[in-house]
């Protein structure tokens, strides 16, 4: 080996292992995980059997062909054989991996059948997914609220192009967080309802093996039973524009004593906000007030399309800054805008309060040098979308 | 009318046209009817293409580098990834086979040309605007097609950028272009047969474009009718796809997989042709079970019709359904598995040597088969579920469509180049690419399973951190076998421009109709048919 060889290899070596030392590896997972329910565990055995199915076929098949690559060379003096067919053998390998496909696919009937039980449950939820979070409604309990991204903005924005490092700092959840996770008891039969608002999205969480499809103006059904109390993250998987990267699941399971303490907690905090709604009503905020609040209800759910700048992404997405509804439109259109939505734009009515309406419409008409000088006040609201 | 008498009258209308008679420049281009022309407009256009959707690639490996947003909005990239994965399947390995079918055909059946070579220009020609329409798009305000090659309603419908149109038109030209190439096989190989070459002793190689022209035929028409949906659907007030007008978006994808499973064996087949023709070769010994071939062949294109679904687990499908669909997906693993072993028991005691074209056919046997293992892995309804739409299957579609079908494009180029040139090609460049290719390509798409299984889901800008390893290295591996593929480029221009003269025959152990004629194949084969016995 020449000396220029030697120098390249070194090089080559020193990357690789740079690349392995510079990672944190012992986070790396290579296997399918097994989960925390009974069906969960089913098909992870279900993926191990045929995977060493397929590795032995592969060790017997590829053997083979590495037998002849090695010891059936021209160069070794291998003289062609004559024989081309033989019906004897093709009905053996025909006939063998028909008996192993059988193997399969009688446990995988058994775990799919078990899947596809929706009977019985005792905690039923409806999940609507909607470009970019999801929505989750308890059956008989009157609570219901979003769930949306909570990994701040600027901790995946780093489009400096500048690949030193890692960017700008990730904490340990990055992407897989939200502000208000679903909330399950452990050890029961939980199922899910799904559909959605607009495009298709899948609700999955590897660690409970359901994975639906949410069709809008259609329900799926899903179930799982969870036997250890934690938190667990999963993704949309199915592609649902700009931010399907975007919309992770946070699933948090509570052992049924702390699940019912959960359910006491949300009650309350419903009836306070029906409270602080009515409240909010007979008062008159400040603009600096709504512009604060205004800003951050802006960045949390009206950001995505129309940007932080105002500018948005046409044509898809139309800008609000210097735009007719947002300047010379009259409030009670732009209220309407935000509260019932429009073509592609999603109702907010349902997921904002009409404090945090009024605030994103006096932010939206002031920010951006937007400058109208409108003050929007709660009332306004309400009067709006009693029209 | 008679393979004889079309056979004369070919004859009599050669008698008055001399020599090879072609026009000069870009004219002898653009209204060529030769056969052997169109093959080389086919194989230089699929070639560009697959260098445009490669670059495509290398800027979501850019961005998937590391976690992060870094260089392009995630509308974009949805844009990137769409487009990506339209230009390769209908831009860079359908017309790949088609060329190779134009080229090889005629000369392996001893015909004088195409049944109809007047539509054989037009199939070819219109192909450029399809694809100038759905580059374009990337130019004009509403951006590129951005729902995925997969296009599911209503993201492509009430939801999409405005791009449908643009699409769909694009999507039309390209599905009329493949109906005419696949027309004009199955009547060239039906009717130009050379006198004595029955169905079973035509080569592999023409069966399987044989039953691949079938499938077009069958599954284009599908196609234009759920992209005029789709259009409707968008512009004119239908709701074929809409659930608030009583239609249904799950529909639309059992429309789309009607046409797209049997397009996947569209675009493998002709690989097993090439693979069939090359492994024989270079182990000088006759193809193991030939008929057996043809029947599984066969086969595999009719299970094609009846197991879509697989690909729609999660969409809500009754349990019989869902079973249904598992088992007959379950049941194409025989008939593939019988041509794995018929290929491995043609080496077995052959007297092998390892020319580039056998080297890639060797990867393309090996690396096929694994991605067969994770499509058996797939078939398993209970499993899919956590399969489905993450890097797993991305890394099962491209052991099947890179290692798969462009390893065979790969292999079938450099056996018939000598052919094609005239010319050798350089052997231990050649080599490079082989091995550039082979070790980068496992680099870019094994570590894929890995991050499937991990759960990470497919068409992401952007990841979680314990994702962040495997991407790297599959982007190391990707630009690595992106610039390997110029090595190719470098291979063929230098094989065009000269080499050491290739005999009629170059590779030994090589059998058919086509090393009968000189190197290069004259520009008119087979004026008189050829004796088959």
């Amino acid at each position: 080996m020449s000396r220029g060889n030697q120098s390249w290899l070194m090089g080559a070596w020193l990357f690789i292992t740079g690349l392995l030392s510079s990672s944190a590896w012992a986070d790396t997972q290579l296997n399918l995980t097994k989960g925390v329910t009974a069906v969960s565990r089913e098909v992870y055995d279900l993926h191990m059997l045929v995977l060493y199915i397929c590795t032995a076929i592969g060790i017997v098949v590829f053997g083979a062909m590495f037998w002849s690559m090695f010891f059936h060379r021209k160069s070794k003096g291998a003289k062609a054989a004559d024989f081309h067919e033989s019906t004897k053998v093709e009905i053996l390998w025909t006939a063998i991996p028909i008996v192993i496909l059988i193997a399969m696919a009688v446990p995988a009937t058994s775990t799919l059948i078990d899947m596809e039980n929706n009977d019985d449950s005792e905690v039923t939820i409806q999940i609507t997914g909607s470009q970019w979070k999801w929505h989750y409604k308890y059956f008989d309990q009157n609570i219901e609220y979003y769930s949306v991204l909570s990994t701040p903005r600027e901790e995946y924005e780093n489009q400096n192009g500048s690949f030193a490092g890692n960017g700008n700092a990730k904490n340990d959840n990055y992407l897989l967080e939200v502000d208000k996770p679903l909330v399950i008891p452990a050890n029961k039969k939980v199922r899910f309802l799904i559909t959605s608002d607009d495009v298709i999205h899948s609700w999955w969480i590897p660690a409970f093996a359901v994975k639906q499809d949410a069709n809008p103006g259609f329900i799926n059904e899903a179930w799982t039973n969870v036997d250890i109390p934690g938190v667990y993250r999963g993704q949309c998987a199915e592609l649902c524009g700009k931010d399907h990267g975007f919309m992770p699941i946070v699933v948090e399971v509570k052992s049924p004593e702390d699940y019912e303490v959960w359910l006491n907690e949300q009650h309350a905090l419903t009836a306070q906000a029906a409270d602080a709604e009515k409240a909010s009503l007979s008062t008159s905020i400040s603009k600096e007030e709504l512009m604060q609040l205004g800003e951050a209800t802006y960045m949390a759910h009206c950001a995505a399309c129309h940007q932080p700048t105002g500018l948005g992404l046409p044509p898809t997405f139309p800008a609000l800054k210097g735009s007719v509804v947002a300047t010379q439109g009259s409030i009670a259109d732009h209220i309407s805008f935000v509260q019932n939505g429009k073509g592609m734009m999603p109702p907010f009515g349902k997921q904002l309060s009409l404090k945090e309406i009024a605030a994103v419409v006096t932010y939206e008409r002031n920010a951006w040098g937007n400058d109208t000088g409108d003050i929007v006040q709660s009332s306004d609201v309400k009067a709006a979308s009693e029209e | 009318m008679t393979t004889e008498t079309i056979n004369e009258s070919l004859d009599d209308s050669h008698n008055d046209d001399h020599h090879d008679h072609k026009m000069t420049g870009m004219k002898r281009w653009l209204y060529t009817t030769n056969h052997k022309d169109i093959g080389t407009l086919y194989l230089w256009f699929a070639f560009i293409m697959f260098l445009t959707g490669g670059a495509l690639a290398m800027v979501i490996r850019i961005e998937l580098f590391q976690p992060g947003l870094q260089i392009v909005e995630p509308d974009f990239f949805n844009q990137l990834t769409t487009v990506h994965g339209l230009i390769m399947v209908f831009g860079a390995i359908m017309p790949a086979f088609t060329g190779f079918a134009n080229w090889m055909v005629p000369m392996m059946i001893g015909a004088p040309d195409m049944a109809l070579p007047r539509m054989n220009n037009w199939s070819f020609w219109i192909l450029p605007f399809a694809f100038a329409i759905l580059l374009g798009s990337f130019f004009m305000e509403s951006g590129a097609p951005n729902f995925g090659w997969t296009f599911y309603a209503p993201l492509s419908t009430t939801y999409s950028n405005g791009s449908t149109a643009f699409f769909v038109f694009a999507v039309h030209i390209m599905g009329i272009s493949s109906i005419m190439g696949a027309i004009n096989i199955v009547v060239t190989i039906m009717n130009l047969r050379a006198p004595g070459m029955t169905y079973m002793k035509m080569p592999l190689f023409v069966w399987t474009f044989f039953i691949t022209a079938y499938l077009l035929i069958a599954v284009m028409p599908v196609l234009a009718g759920v992209v005029t949906m789709l259009l409707t659907d968008t512009y004119f007030g239908t709701s074929f796809f809409d659930a608030a007008g009583g239609g249904d978006p799950v529909m639309f994808q059992h429309i789309f997989w009607f046409f797209g499973h049997p397009e996947v064996y569209i675009m493998i087949l002709p690989a097993f042709g090439i693979v069939s023709t090359i492994i024989p070769a270079f182990s000088r010994k006759k193809l193991f079970g030939y008929s057996s071939m043809v029947y599984a062949t066969s086969s595999i294109a009719l299970l094609s019709f009846i197991v879509w679904a697989h690909h729609m687990f999660t969409t809500g499908m009754p349990l019989f359904g869902e079973l249904f669909f598992m088992y007959c997906t379950m049941l194409i693993a025989v008939p593939t598995g019988v041509k794995v072993f018929n290929w491995v028991a043609t080496m077995w005691r052959g007297s092998l040597t390892f020319e580039t074209p056998m080297l890639f056919s060797i990867a393309f046997v090996i690396l096929f088969t694994i991605g067969g293992f994770s499509g058996l892995m797939l078939a398993l309804t209970p499993v899919d579920f956590q399969y489905h739409d993450t890097y797993f299957v991305v890394a099962h579609f491209h052991y099947v469509l890179v290692t798969g079908s462009l390893f065979s494009i790969y292999a079938g180029a450099y056996f018939w180049l000598p052919k094609w040139t005239g010319n050798m090609y350089n052997e231990s460049l050649a080599k490079w690419h082989f091995w550039s290719s082979l070790i980068s390509v496992n680099l870019l798409f094994f570590p894929m399973h890995f991050l499937g299984l991990a759960g990470m889901p497919r068409r992401i800008p952007d990841y979680a951190l314990q994702f962040a390893d495997f991407n790297k290295w599959v982007s190391i591996g990707g630009f690595a076998f992106g610039l390997s593929q110029l090595i190719f480029l470098a291979v063929v221009i230098k094989c065009i421009k000269g080499g050491d003269k290739a005999p009629a025959k170059p590779w030994d152990g090589a059998e058919g109709l086509e090393w009968t004629v000189a190197s290069p194949a004259p520009y008119h084969t087979f004026s008189t048919p050829p004796k088959v016995d």
